[in-house]
């Protein structure tokens, strides 16, 4: 039944209460439609046998009247999040072989809720990268196309294989990561909605480690209130965690739908760059007055250190990456190549395990920890970092959202930045300033480019504020009513 | 600050990344674009600015003084690329 | 004054030794500084290692209170500043036994400031280490060479474990005052019960920092602040024992005045002390100079300890050594040596204390650092506070009534001692098998004196010329008795026979 493909989680949820149909039917549906869309090479590793046997114990548990908010509902794992016995690949060859013996938090959260398994989702690199096509296991393709046109386009990134598998119908939802914009910018180019919450709503025990500081696990789905359903399973307190919030979740589902009359949104001026594509901005006004019409007032504010974001990210990200990846040495677990000796060994295997853009980051995060440039690029950095927090602050006391594009273009061709480093950092300007903040950042589907792509707009909120987040963007949703979804190109003719 | 075909080698052995030495030109190339870029938080004014290292608003969580995990070292070996007899075996470190 | 500074003589001149100490002690605490896993001695390789130990993907650290509060009450000892805010650090460096890469620490703001500690030299009198801080740290883990020629094996158990690093300030001057000052922060640190200091475990090891001068330039040195007029120095890594921190600031004093002699320049360097060899040799190659690339460990939040808190554990804290040592002095009137050589270890201390209850403190004293310690060094066994081995503070409070009785002299106490310490028995029965009660019936005793003045007139003379050949009399009343004499009564007895007074 390829129809079940196409319900929203909340729609599927409330399927399997129903008794429409078993965990297990929609689960198959979701295995055979994974079959058929390889070509797409979103997930990197499919777990069927798994996903039966979860969904077969999920069955036992609804009739029992024992199911959880979760149960039933098939998901996609970014392959960053480590599986008990199912292998995590971090998309990088140093984890070709890798088992985990344990289970991160956040999805040991989702199986708690009766969720299950599909398999793990490709993404960039230790969740490196804007377009997914660091991967070991090679690029994701965007289910989505020009136009007109057959060239692949990615889908961003790094959870790239997450956005691409929840638009093209592979899962119900997925688990991703945003360390600059790593949910919400693929979001933004797979027409679906991501979300950052605030730093420390989600355990990251368990999680590959890219940037302790900045990495924050969040969902990718087809609709706000899927979304909201997902991130109340995924979040909480973990004493595992030290940076975890040691705060109660609040019932996020009760934000959606909620009235936005009143709320001031926030519109800083400084994320008009130069060279914008006018149907962003276009989009942007939409967005603002979409709000308008729903009550919002509209506040144009400043955050001044907005352009200095990028650069600043580029320090603070990679540094602490360059300090979180010495543990890939070929030691204990992943590859181990050659090597004459100690040394040789260490740097064999970490040159032939790592990608380029990884390298690239850990030399970039070495040089400047280093003696003689720790105080001009790192504490300089920090710094920086404090002026965009405190930028923000200030904007609190005249809005209570803030609304940006999330990309500053709609998805682009594989390739198209492989020559250029920071032509592909740039695609997170809209971005960063919400992970060098700790903000909750939420993208949503907005509209369609002149060439038929997905276009996104963001909403920023104040610290554990997700729930106005949810408010906004449900009623943007209605507004927007994007309901397109892409042309199944993927399925292998058969 | 320019990174230089040295630099680079420098920071590559710090990195434990073995990189020939014929890239080594071209890696010090782009990693100075990169820095060339980054240059410009000079412009920002920082003075008496704090650091920001954090941006979590609670104090540091402690944890009691119980023993809760280990007791298997097979766990810990599971994806050893070699071990004998408990250890993990690794190439010889010469002192 | 003594001078306790070492001096070397070279052949340009003399010179003197500047000594530093950074003393690693293990946190005695059950489980480690950022994880769940057990520490301790003796479990099977790598059964003592948590995923977070051993730097699985996605593990965090999470801080162990107790060993905050620990580094806390080892400040507190240490008369140090407690900083209520402090931080961790990344220290970044590639080793097998260290599986993150980096080593959590503190660098820029540790848990414990400033402090100093009292030491004392053999002579009984006192110097000052100030100490620099104090701060935790995570111990790595074991590299073992020589169980494959081709491979190292590697064993986790230790890695995490909590250590306090000590660092003292250029203060020490001799071999004899640096391992002096390791053993009195050992006797703090066991005082606390904040390590167990156990040496030959590692659990408390030592890197001594050595570098040599001429004579004057250390002065200018504690004058200025500035460490210009010190020499080059260089580090002697990972030493434990006593003995072998003596040997190793010998040779390698030696080894830098040598090459200073001849012209040379002290390469900064780290260096492993040979204790076959007795020779200190360069740990790492030259060109490894380390940039361990320090950062705030983004996975943990500052610590921000409360003043209550440091209070409470300062009310809390036990009787420390110098404190002991001074009330002692103070309340049993024993001699500030005395009182010095018991409080070394606490349990020491407290045994001297339950003897002393209804006892001569001297007595008891002395019987402690001359029998009972002997005792307890030719078993290799310790002294607790219930006594040692089999000799108990029973037996004890019985021997050291029967010597204040007068029922045994001084003489015959070491032989009653003796045979206590080779499982004879109580003293009083040991004293009852063998007869040894003293002979104090002066009737018998005056026969003996009479019967020797009389056969030694020329004795009995000198002894007005030279009181001190009463000696002599005394010796051979002491044999004609067996020993069994008591001392003080045949000496008055034979002043007033022979007309001393």
């Amino acid at each position: 039944m390829s129809n079940l493909t196409d319900l929203t989680l909340k729609a599927a949820l409330d399927g399997l209460t129903s008794k429409q149909f078993t965990s297990v039917e929609l689960t198959q549906a979701h295995l055979t439609a994974m079959e058929s869309a390889r070509a797409l090479n979103a997930y990197i590793a499919e777990t069927p046998e798994k996903a039966l046997q979860m969904a077969a114990a999920s069955d036992v548990r609804r009739a029992s009247g024992d199911a959880g908010p979760l149960d039933g509902a098939p998901l996609g794992i970014k392959d960053l999040f480590c599986t008990e016995g199912v292998g995590t690949t971090a998309g990088s060859k140093m984890l070709a072989n890798f088992k985990p013996t344990y289970e991160s938090t956040v999805t040991s959260q989702l199986w708690r809720d009766g969720a299950v398994m599909l398999g793990k989702l490709n993404l960039d690199e230790f969740a490196m990268g804007s377009s997914n096509e660091s991967s070991a296991s090679g690029p994701v393709i965007n289910p989505w196309r020009a136009i007109g046109s057959d060239r692949k386009l990615t889908p961003g990134g790094s959870s790239g294989g997450s956005a691409a598998a929840v638009a093209a119908g592979l899962c119900l939802g997925a688990t991703a990561t945003d360390t600059g914009g790593s949910i919400r910018q693929p979001a933004a180019f797979t027409g679906t909605v991501g979300i950052k919450p605030t730093y420390g709503r989600c355990s990251r025990w368990g999680i590959v480690a890219f940037a302790s500081s900045l990495d924050q696990a969040g969902p990718i789905t087809r609709t706000v209130e899927d979304a909201a359903l997902m991130l109340g399973s995924m979040a909480g307190h973990d004493p595992k965690d030290s940076t975890s919030l040691d705060l109660p979740v609040p019932d996020f589902s009760a934000f959606v739908g909620r009235s936005v009359k009143g709320l001031r949104i926030g519109v800083p001026k400084e994320y008009r760059v130069d060279g914008m594509p006018a149907e962003i901005e276009a989009l942007w006004t939409q967005g603002i007055a979409w709000l308008k019409a729903a009550g919002c007032e509209v506040v144009e504010i400043s955050l001044p250190n907005t352009k200095y974001a990028l650069p600043a990210y580029y320090i603070v990200a990679p540094a602490e990456a360059s300090s979180n990846l010495a543990r890939y040495d070929g030691m204990r677990f992943g590859l181990r190549a050659a090597g004459s000796n100690l040394t040789e060994t260490y740097e064999n295997t970490r040159a032939q395990g790592f990608g380029d853009e990884v390298k690239r980051r850990i030399l970039i995060g070495t040089y400047v920890l280093s003696h003689g440039y720790y105080d001009a690029y790192y504490i300089k950095a920090l710094k920086v970092r404090r002026c965009i927090s405190d930028d923000f602050d200030s904007a609190w006391t005249q809005c209570d959202a803030i609304l940006t594009p999330t990309a500053p273009s709609a998805a682009f061709a594989l390739g198209e930045n492989a020559s250029d480093p920071v032509a592909m950092y740039l695609n997170d300007v809209f971005t960063v300033t919400v992970n060098l903040a700790g903000l909750p950042g939420l993208s949503l589907p907005a509209g369609l480019s002149s060439e038929g792509l997905p276009l996104g707009l963001q909403l920023i909120g104040k610290p554990l504020d997700e729930g106005t987040l949810f408010s906004l963007a449900s009623v943007m949703e209605k507004a927007a009513d994007v309901s397109q979804r892409p042309q199944s190109w993927w399925r292998a003719s058969s | 600050m320019a990174i230089d075909v040295a630099t680079v080698r420098k920071v590559a052995r710090l990195s434990r990344i073995a990189e020939p030495e014929e890239v080594l030109p071209a890696l010090a190339e782009q990693l100075n674009g990169i820095m060339q870029w980054i240059e410009q938080l000079a412009e920002v004014d920082t003075d008496g600015v704090e650091p920001l290292t954090s941006v979590v608003n609670q104090g540091l969580p402690l944890r009691e003084d119980v023993v809760t995990e280990g007791g298997d070292a097979s766990r810990v070996l599971a994806n050893a690329p070699k071990s004998v007899g408990g250890f993990f075996v690794v190439p010889k470190v010469v002192e | 004054m003594t001078s306790h500074i070492k001096l070397i003589e070279g052949r340009t001149g003399t010179w003197e030794i500047v000594l530093g100490l950074e003393v690693h002690a293990q946190v005695n605490s059950n489980a480690k500084l950022f994880s769940g896993a057990a520490v301790g001695f003796g479990a099977g390789p790598n059964e003592q290692v948590s995923l977070v130990d051993a730097a699985m993907p996605g593990m965090l650290p999470v801080l162990n209170k107790h060993c905050v509060e620990q580094a806390v009450r080892t400040g507190l000892g240490l008369k140090a500043q407690i900083n209520l805010k402090s931080r961790f650090d990344r220290k970044n460096y590639f080793y097998p036994d260290l599986p993150s890469g980096y080593q959590i620490s503190q660098f820029e703001f540790p848990i414990v400031g400033e402090g100093e500690v009292e030491v004392e030299h053999d002579d009984g009198s006192t110097f000052t280490v100030r100490i620099e801080r104090l701060h935790l740290e995570q111990d790595a883990g074991k590299s073992i060479h020589d169980m494959d020629p081709g491979a190292t094996y590697v064993d986790l158990n230790r890695a995490g474990t909590a250590l306090m690093e000590i660092v003292s300030k250029p203060d020490m001057r001799s071999p004899e005052e640096a391992s002096a000052y390791v053993k009195k922060l050992r006797s703090i640190l066991m005082y606390l019960g904040s390590c167990d200091g156990d040496m030959e475990k590692g659990n408390l090891r030592a890197d001594v920092n050595v570098s040599v001068c001429r004579p004057g330039a250390y002065e200018k040195f504690r004058e200025t602040g500035s460490f210009s007029h010190l020499g080059t120095r260089c580090e002697i890594k990972n030493v434990n024992s006593y003995r072998y921190i003596r040997e190793a600031i010998e040779y390698e004093a030696r080894r830098q005045v040598e090459i200073l002699e001849d012209g040379g320049k002290i390469d900064q360097e780290t260096r492993l002390f040979d204790p076959n060899l007795g020779e200190t040799r360069s740990m790492r190659s030259k060109e490894e100079a380390h940039d361990y690339r320090y950062f705030p460990d983004p996975d943990l939040l500052p610590l921000v300890l409360e003043q209550a808190w440091i209070d409470s554990i300062k009310a809390g804290l036990p009787e420390l050594p110098d404190e002991k040592k001074a009330r002692l002095v103070s309340q049993y009137g024993l001699s500030p040596y005395d009182a010095g050589v018991l409080i070394t270890e606490g349990p020491r201390a407290d045994l001297f204390e339950a003897l002393a209850k209804g006892h001569d403190a001297k007595l008891a004293a002395n019987t402690i650092t001359q029998s009972v310690l002997t005792f307890a060094n030719a078993q290799n066994a310790e002294v607790t506070a219930e006594g040692v081995l089999h000799i108990t503070v029973p037996m004890l409070t019985e021997y050291l009534g029967l010597i204040e009785e007068g029922v045994i002299s001084s003489k015959i106490a070491k032989e009653v001692f003796e045979r206590m310490a080779t499982g004879e028995g109580g003293p009083k029965a040991i004293v009852e098998k063998h007869g040894l009660v003293q002979v104090n019936d002066t009737g018998a005793l005056e026969a003996i004196i009479d019967r020797l003045i009389a056969d030694n007139p020329g004795q009995a003379v000198a002894v007005k010329e030279k009181p001190q050949a009463i000696g002599w009399f005394v010796g051979q009343v002491m044999k004609e008795t067996g020993g069994k004499a008591n001392p003080g009564v045949i000496n008055g007895m034979l002043k007033a026979k022979l007309g001393l007074e």
